[in-house]
């Protein structure tokens, strides 16, 4: 017994000497990809559809690119900024990673900017969907959207379908800001007219008053942009006050319909349009095989964020592709410059000049399929930058 | 007009709601003097419950409710026993910890199990929609919530006003010494009446769901409510922290739909403006312990 112990303690040294020997060696062929996402907290189900997306990605791909081990150091920021710039500055420092990616929320993108131009390393935004975040720093690169993609195209689209006249919602924080003010720009510059404005704080879960005063405002429809989570209660307590039976319509960009509460929300929310960039009715091939393989993994339906952290990886890889496994930031940044390829929302590229994403905004329409509910594509507008930049 | 009276019905349920939801706090604080902070944990745990059973078990919405409060209350006896009682002789400052610790604990015990995601009951069809009463738009969910706190409310009042276990309950507080001299088992009395505030907090929960919403963050979103409703009413009494509900309740619809730029802060400002005019309370006793 005593001697079988000893055996095995030596075993052990002799395995972590090798080990020792070894670990310098590999550490040269593998490249460190550090995501910082909110896993706990209110956008946690952004960093689970990101984290869910990128296995999914690497077990379809494998783990190698370009001779090099792809080794992914998944940090919690919980989308408090502090705390992404600490998770920043330790993956970048300790663990000496070669890309930060993820990132739920546009302040936790932010934070790690000025981080990334001085590591000189990329930093994928995966999730967070203010336009600024791209001109905070060169080596900032974007896989998911922007606010000004949808609100734009359903501003546009609304005053040539026939309504005129809209209330506004937006929870009062810079994305619902955004999304305003993008979309007030096209409605009225259509000739369509803004009734009412209402910001709603985004701690007050109770929309009640506001919806009455939409409700005697009477528009053609109520532009909405309520952080994902809280698209439920909001369509919830507009069929309760009867604003559907009013004639009120629901327009405004996809968040309020994330595929991952859509199922949730009962057949109230039948009917709303909205527009943005990925529904997992997206009818494509590609699009049918990957919602597949997510349900499969993971038995839920992939939204969004999912795709966005899809497509982050995937830039990852070609940009490693590309510079044959060299792992120069600079070089990996311009080497995802101009990328384009098919993702399972339809063709998408970077723009090499303001490494924002240029994808196609569909119009959707909520509609039931199989017992359950969908964001059904019905128009394409195709290749939209992002035009939050343009006007610069 | 009407859409003034839709709003003052609105405030009214919406008031009504933060009562059952703050007045086991106003229980614990005033007339025990103890500080528990986890008492949103505590309505967290009714809506989870109340969730489960009609989400995956199919039980009736209004069979859920009573087994939220009994298993909130079952809760809050179990850790009264074993937590809570250790601490009622220590100072505000250590109960203030120890129920800020739980209720952290209680985020993250829920987050683990159920997810972050926001859940919401499903109700049957007759509480769903609104009616029209004369151009007055009454939501069945509301309407039901001010027929169930607006009877709660009347039991609670007569139990602690008209019945034994009310002058021993009060007894027990303002001498609980003289009181177990006088054969009066003190513990027991306390633990049967924090429990009962945790059921009443349990229901709230459950009932709240479906206006509010129920996630792992809701004893630390909710929290400040709670507060704003047993400072502005006092902590002496029932009718206090219940007609500050109301108040606030309309305060806050009202602000939200007249002036929706500063809505969010009107309830402060009530709050505040109160403070200042009556720094016990709305109904406290100016000679508090």
């Amino acid at each position: 017994m005593f001697e079988r112990k000893q055996f095995s303690r030596a075993a052990a040294l002799v395995a972590i000497a090798g080990l020792a020997v070894v670990a310098p060696a590999e550490a040269e062929d593998t490249v460190k990809v550090g995501l910082i996402l909110p896993m706990t907290g209110g956008q946690a189900s952004t960093g689970k559809q990101i984290e869910n997306a990128i296995k999914l990605y690497m077990q379809q791909k494998g783990d190698t690119v370009a001779g090099k081990k792809i080794e992914i150091i998944l940090k919690d920021d919980a989308a408090i900024p502090d705390k992404t710039k600490t998770a920043a500055q330790e993956l970048i420092v300790n663990d000496k990673v070669n890309f930060i990616g993820g990132f739920g929320v546009t302040p936790a993108a932010l934070a790690a900017a000025p981080l990334a131009t001085q590591a000189k390393i990329p930093e994928v935004v995966m999730a967070a969907g203010t336009s600024i975040i791209t001109e905070r720093s060169p080596y900032i690169v974007r896989t998911s959207f922007t606010l000004a993609q949808s609100s734009t195209i359903i501003g546009d689209w609304a005053v040539k379908n026939g309504i005129k006249k809209v209330a506004t919602l937006t929870s009062d924080y810079a994305p619902g800001n955004d999304a305003l003010n993008f979309f007030k720009e096209h409605f009225t510059a259509g000739g369509g007219e803004v009734v009412e404005e209402v910001k709603t704080p985004l701690a007050n879960p109770d929309f009640a008053p506001f919806l009455q005063r939409m409700k005697d405002a009477k528009p053609d429809a109520i532009f909405v942009f309520v952080p994902a989570g809280q698209g439920g209660n909001f369509m919830k307590q507009y069929a309760e006050r009867g604003l559907d039976k009013a004639g009120i319509k629901v327009i405004g960009p996809g968040d309020v319909t994330d595929d991952d509460l859509l199922n949730n929300m009962g057949d109230a929310v039948l009917g709303t349009v909205t527009a943005h960039i990925y529904s997992a009715a997206h009818p494509s091939q590609m699009n049918k095989d990957f919602v597949a393989a997510y349900k499969k993994a993971f038995g839920t339906r992939p939204g969004f964020m999912a795709v966005g952290g899809y497509d982050g990886i995937h830039l990852i890889y070609e940009a490693l592709k590309k510079t044959n496994g060299d792992t120069d930031g600079t070089k990996l940044v311009e080497a995802m410059k101009g990328q384009k390829w098919e993702s399972p929302r339809g063709p998408i590229s970077i723009d090499p000049e303001t490494r924002d994403i240029v994808q196609n905004v569909y119009i959707r329409k909520v509609e039931k399929a199989d017992g359950e509910l969908y964001n059904v594509e019905f128009a394409t507008f195709e290749a939209v930058k992002d035009l939050g930049k343009t006007k610069k | 007009m009407t859409s003034i009276l839709t709003n003052l019905f609105d405030g009214v349920a919406y008031g009504m709601l933060l009562f059952v939801l703050a007045c086991g706090l106003a229980v614990t604080l005033g007339l025990m003097n103890f500080v528990n902070l986890a008492h949103g944990a505590f309505a967290m745990a009714g809506g989870y419950v109340c969730m489960v059973l009609v989400n995956r078990m199919g039980w009736p919405f209004f069979a859920a409710l009573p087994l939220a409060f009994v298993s909130a209350a079952a809760i809050g006896i179990a850790l009264e026993r074993t937590l809570y009682r250790h601490l009622y002789a220590r100072s505000h400052l250590d109960q203030v910890l120890f129920t800020i610790g739980l209720t952290f604990m209680s985020v993250a015990a829920v987050d683990y199990i159920q997810g972050s995601s926001r859940v919401f009951i499903n109700l049957p069809a007759a509480l769903q929609g609104q009616f029209d009463v004369f151009g007055v738009g009454i939501g069945r969910y509301r309407l039901m919530i001010i027929v169930i706190c607006g009877l709660l409310t009347i039991g609670l009042q007569m139990v602690l006003a008209k019945t034994r276990f009310g002058s021993r309950l009060r007894a027990a507080v303002d001498d609980p010494r003289a009181a177990s001299g006088l054969g009066i088992n003190v513990p027991q009395v306390f633990a049967f009446t924090f429990a009962f505030g945790c059921g009443l907090a349990g229901l709230g929960g459950a009932l709240s769901a479906e206006i509010l919403g129920l996630d792992p963050y809701f004893p630390l979103k909710f929290m400040i409510y709670f507060l704003i409703v047993v400072t502005v009413g006092g902590s002496s009494s029932i009718t206090g922290p219940f007609l500050a509900s109301l108040l606030l309740g309309i305060g806050d619809v009202a602000g939200k739909y007249y002036v929706p730029k500063m809505g969010p802060f009107v309830i402060y400002t009530m709050m505040i403006v109160i403070l200042i005019w009556r720094p016990n309370g709305l109904f406290g006793r100016t000679a508090a312990r």
